[in-house]
């Protein structure tokens, strides 16, 4: 039905003709080519990203060695920064914080949705494109606008934003609070919100694609769970997205239009302010309730990803579809409902921090369903190593060794006490970040012979994931333990207190595992880029995968299919089916004769 | 500079690995087909005992982990609450690393046990009703049992009896310190609002209340042992969060609102010094702080002065450039020392009237003698403020 309904299919000879109507602009630039707009998601993820890392590093440094002097401190910070190559403390807060808003924004939500959202939904789905290729252009063009807004926010003479990613005010209303706060935070708030409006029109797309554009036989329950963790993401970043766009609005009328929505009775820099009746701890609401389900924005498409490679890795099918499917829903409904356990002693009442207590341990439950369930897939499989599975394998791995510290900070009673300190940041580093970062370099390496049609290298394949897993671990676990010490974030150094001399060893340990880890990213970088120019070229469908994204020629054409559309007539894991001698069965091959459907 | 070789050192051996792979490649070129980058059965198969090896290193990770760095969490909890919080946070520890033992084991296991080949054939199976109520249910019933544990705690923690007997303090912060104050004889706070902030009324306290005439102000905290605390937290510019690491307790200080936490100390300050583990920690960071002394000396920097343990009230929330150093100095007394203590401090009513007294000196002759304590008093006050806000931490 839907195949009849799209603008492009007629047929071969058309298709080619249409091609080779591009100009470079219209291919390479202002294209509206679904996988042309990923790769292009892709590229300025990896460069958001590398800044984004490149700053934890720096910071990390300071840390490890407080207000030591490093020649390069001066030459990235400047005389203003880092004069004689010591740190600023304002800089460093200003580090901090970008590092949060790029690696959570713009690469783990635009560059790993954006990217894979815009790939495989229109290829695993059987369509033609995304249902409209030019919203989805300036989708693209606005989050490169924000991104580049975002980096010119660097370069102002106050610094950047400096509030932490969380923005929260009065410190990031009141440049006499800190400097950052001035025009650096201006630029952080337009750039938000043109990210937003990008994020927007994104997910809209998606769910219009995924709703209205599926091939013949592609039901709901035929989905890959690629798709259903897309399509499900999209759905919550058109709930809570807007909800951030207008604390930021609220935020741009406290600061210049002298509003008080969340400002009152402010006594700085030997004045009293006129703001009166706002509450900051609005703003922690407004922030949260999208901030929450950001980190599922995040994760959720990670975990759809790591599902697919995993089943196809395996030569088996996911275990338990439908939970998978469920649980995918469970988590998505739960997320918007949990954002107060980031508040439990912001000042709001106690009782109100009970029923978010409830609900936020509720929601490990899905959680352990999905674990169980990788677990399960792995069990009896015969399980190809590809680069790709081993980042799936260690995306659970560090989905389970977070989130189980989630149980603690998810805990009112606990979080009292760890509240802000490295405890937090060694939980959300290792179940979103470390977890998302795993699921998008797996959908990479899985993806990227779709992607640009050659093979990445798996020997630097595999020494990229090794040394990435053992330096995750070597970051991130020690780090519970200096939480554990009562060690506050967002701390410039903590040699003010002889009380945390003792942490000064494990904060050296911390920082070389991240300098090891992050110069191992080079590792991938040469395999990426390299490999676009160089790789071996790929087969049609190197994983042996029963998805309809292998069934397009290695070559991209405007259509994704030179003649019609597969049908399809299976479910997607048709993986070892015992009625077939191959291991595979791709979705579009008809069901044989009397076969029957051995899954529920 | 140090930095500057590591990274040079790390993209050589970057250089080295590349080249490593490539001579890797370059034995495979006989079978180089198109599929040579897909995983062969020795690629499963050396892949597979890494897993392995990595389930290891996991293993004797967190085990070198809990040996090594267990002892830097924080110990012994020196308030009421602070042992139903323990209590509760090491069921849960025991839960976390049961779950972690298992479940990793068995992710990494499989991943061993199941590296492919060839001849092998995956088992369809496909979904398991039973399998999947087994893990919704067993985790439903565990997180009910954690949830009930953590809320009666919580409601215990939160909530204070209107009637109960409590010493009311208010904590008040601003960039970058921290200020306390007593409710005095009555033990009602004044009102206070930071638009009636004028010279040494810092705070902002109504001087019309009659509440307010006996509050005393002060920059280093004292509370009695045994006796509930019960603080009213106030910001007068950012949020900041008053964070008593020892005391198992934090509460955000919100600008415009008055937030509150209730605690009792079970220790004095001096008895939690004593505690053995206590007495370990002070050791040990002594002994990091003589040898970094000796390192400052030989560069012809002052060495470190030797540490003694205080409780301490930190600032746990962003608050700006120098968040990293507001502080302030708890100290917990038995209560006949608090008490005396407390009855050596002035009023900020005395305090105000002092200061008008001090600001016409040219209207008598000389100041009283007593006047004159009180001005140098101040004075050593705002010296010490500013000399923790600027500095390291003043030891007494």
């Amino acid at each position: 039905m839907s195949a009849e309904a799209h603008g492009h299919d007629h047929g071969h000879d058309h298709e080619h003709e249409h091609h080779h109507k591009d100009t470079f602009i219209t291919k390479y630039i202002f294209s509206i080519d679904h996988k042309m707009i990923a790769k292009q998601y892709l590229i300025t993820g990896i460069v958001m990203g590398v800044i984004g890392i490149a700053m934890s590093l720096l910071f990390r440094m300071q840390l490890a060695w407080p207000e030591e002097s490093f020649k390069i401190f001066n030459v990235l910070l400047g005389d203003k920064f880092a004069p004689d190559g010591v740190m600023a403390n304002d800089i460093y807060l200003a580090l901090v914080t970008i590092h949060g808003t790029i690696m959570v924004f713009f690469v783990l939500t635009a560059g790993l949705s954006g990217t894979f959202s815009n790939l495989l939904i229109p290829l695993q789905i059987g369509a033609r494109d995304m249902a409209s290729g030019f919203m989805n252009m300036i989708s693209y063009w606005l989050f490169f606008l924000s991104a580049v807004v975002m980096l010119c926010s660097l370069f102002v003479e106050a610094g950047p934003a400096s509030a932490g990613w969380t923005i929260y005010p009065p410190l990031s209303a009141l440049p006499q609070a800190i400097p950052g706060s001035g025009t650096g935070m201006t630029l952080w708030l337009v750039s938000m919100a043109i990210f937003i409006a990008s994020s927007l029109m994104g997910s809209l797309n998606y769910i219009v694609t995924v709703l209205n554009l599926r091939t013949k036989g592609m039901s709901m329950t035929r989905l890959p769970l690629t798709i259903w963790t897309f399509f499900v993401t999209a759905i919550i970043g058109v709930i809570s997205f807007p909800v951030l766009l207008s604390a930021a609005l609220l935020l741009i009328f406290d600061r210049s239009f002298g509003t008080s929505f969340f400002l009152s009775d402010i006594y700085i820099a030997g004045e009293v302010l006129h703001y009166q009746g706002g509450s900051p701890v609005l703003f922690e609401h407004l922030f949260w309730f999208l901030g929450h389900p950001e980190v599922y924005i995040v994760i959720l498409p990670a975990m759809g990803l790591v599902s697919e490679i995993m089943a196809t890795n395996a030569r088996k099918p996911i275990f338990g579809y439908r939970a998978m499917i469920m649980s995918v829903l469970a988590i998505a409904f739960l997320s918007t409902i949990v954002w107060g356990h980031h508040m439990f002693i912001s000042g709001m009442n106690p009782f109100l921090g009970s029923v978010f207590t409830f609900t936020t341990l509720l929601i490990a439950i899905p959680s352990a369903v999905k674990a169980f369930n990788w677990i399960t897939t792995l069990w009896k499989g015969n399980l190809q190593f590809n680069p790709a599975m081993l980042f799936s394998i260690g995306m659970v791995s560090t989905f389970i060794t977070g989130g189980l510290t989630g149980i603690i900070l998810g805990d009112s009673t606990l979080d009292i006490n760890v509240h802000d300190t490295y405890f937090v940041i060694a939980h959300f580093h290792l179940v979103m970040g470390i977890s998302a970062l795993y699921g998008m370099f797996a959908g990479i390496y899985h993806w990227f012979p779709k992607m640009y049609g050659k093979m990445l290298n798996k020997n630097l394949g595999y020494i990229h994931f090794w040394v990435t897993a053992v330096c995750a671990y070597g970051v991130f676990f020690p780090m519970h333990f200096i939480g554990l010490a009562g060690l506050p974030r967002r701390y410039y150094t903590n040699t003010n207190f002889p009380l945390f001399d003792d942490l000064q060893n494990v904060n050296v340990l911390i920082t070389t595992f991240a300098l090891v880890g992050g110069a191992f990213q080079l590792v991938f970088l040469y395999n990426f880029f390299s490999s676009i120019f160089y790789g071996k070229k790929a087969v049609q469908n190197p994983w042996r995968s029963t998805t309809l994204e292998w069934t397009t020629p290695v070559e991209h054409i405007h259509g994704n299919w030179p003649g019609e559309i597969p049908h399809v007539y299976r479910w997607p894991y048709d993986y070892s089916n015992p009625n077939h001698d191959v291991d595979f069965v791709p979705q579009n091959v008809p069901m044989k004769e009397g076969e029957e459907v051995l899954h529920h | 500079m140090t930095s500057l070789l590591v990274i040079i050192v790390l993209v050589l051996l970057a250089v080295a690995l590349w080249q490593l792979t490539k001579i890797f490649d370059l034995t495979q070129v006989g079978a180089s087909s198109d599929d040579s980058q897909v995983a062969s059965d020795n690629d499963n198969n050396i892949q597979g005992y890494v897993m392995f090896g990595f389930l290891a290193f996991i293993y004797i990770f967190t085990i070198y982990g809990l040996l090594k760095w267990g002892g830097l969490a924080l110990h012994t909890p020196a308030s009421e609450h602070g042992l139903l919080v323990d209590n509760l946070m090491n069921i849960t520890w025991v839960l976390i690393f049961l779950v972690q033992f298992i479940t990793q084991g068995l992710l990494y296991w499989f991943s061993f046990k199941n590296r492919g080949n060839k001849d092998k054939k995956a088992l369809f199976f496909a979904d398991s009703n039973k399998l999947e109520a087994i893990w919704s249910i067993i985790p439903s019933v565990v997180l009910a049992c954690l949830i009930l544990y953590g809320l009666y705690a919580w409601n215990n923690i939160m909530f204070v009896d209107k009637d109960e007997d409590v010493i009311e303090i208010e904590l008040y912060a601003q960039q970058f310190k921290w200020t306390a104050r007593y409710a005095g004889q009555d033990n009602v706070l004044g009102k206070a609002n930071v638009r009636l902030i004028e010279g040494v009324n810092t705070l902002g306290v109504d001087m019309s209340d009659p509440n307010a005439q006996d509050d005393i102000v002060v920059s280093e905290l004292h509370i009695p042992k045994g006796k509930k605390v019960h603080f009213k937290m106030r910001s007068q510019d950012v949020l900041h969060s008053a964070y008593f690491p020892h005391f198992r307790a934090q509460m955000n200080c919100v600008p415009g609102m008055v937030t509150e936490f209730a605690f009792v100390p079970t220790y004095t300050t001096a008895e939690y010094r004593e505690l053995p583990f206590m007495v370990e920690k002070v050791a040990n960071i002594n002994k990091l702080r003589a040898e970094k002394s000796i390192e400052l000396v030989a560069k012809g920097g002052t060495a470190l002065d030797p540490y003694t343990f205080d409780y301490l009230l930190l600032c746990n929330k962003i608050c700006g450039a120098s968040h990293y150093n507001m502080q302030m100095k708890v100290v917990v007394d038995t209560p006949e020392d608090y008490k005396k203590w407390l009855s050596e401090k002035t009023t900020l009513a005395q305090d105000i009237k002092a200061a008008k007294a001090a600001e016409k000196p040219a209207e008598g002759a000389a100041p009283t003698t007593d006047t004159a304590a009180k001005v140098i008093d101040t004075v050593k006050t705002v010296v010490d403020t500013v000399k923790a806000a600027v500095a390291k931490v003043a030891m007494k």
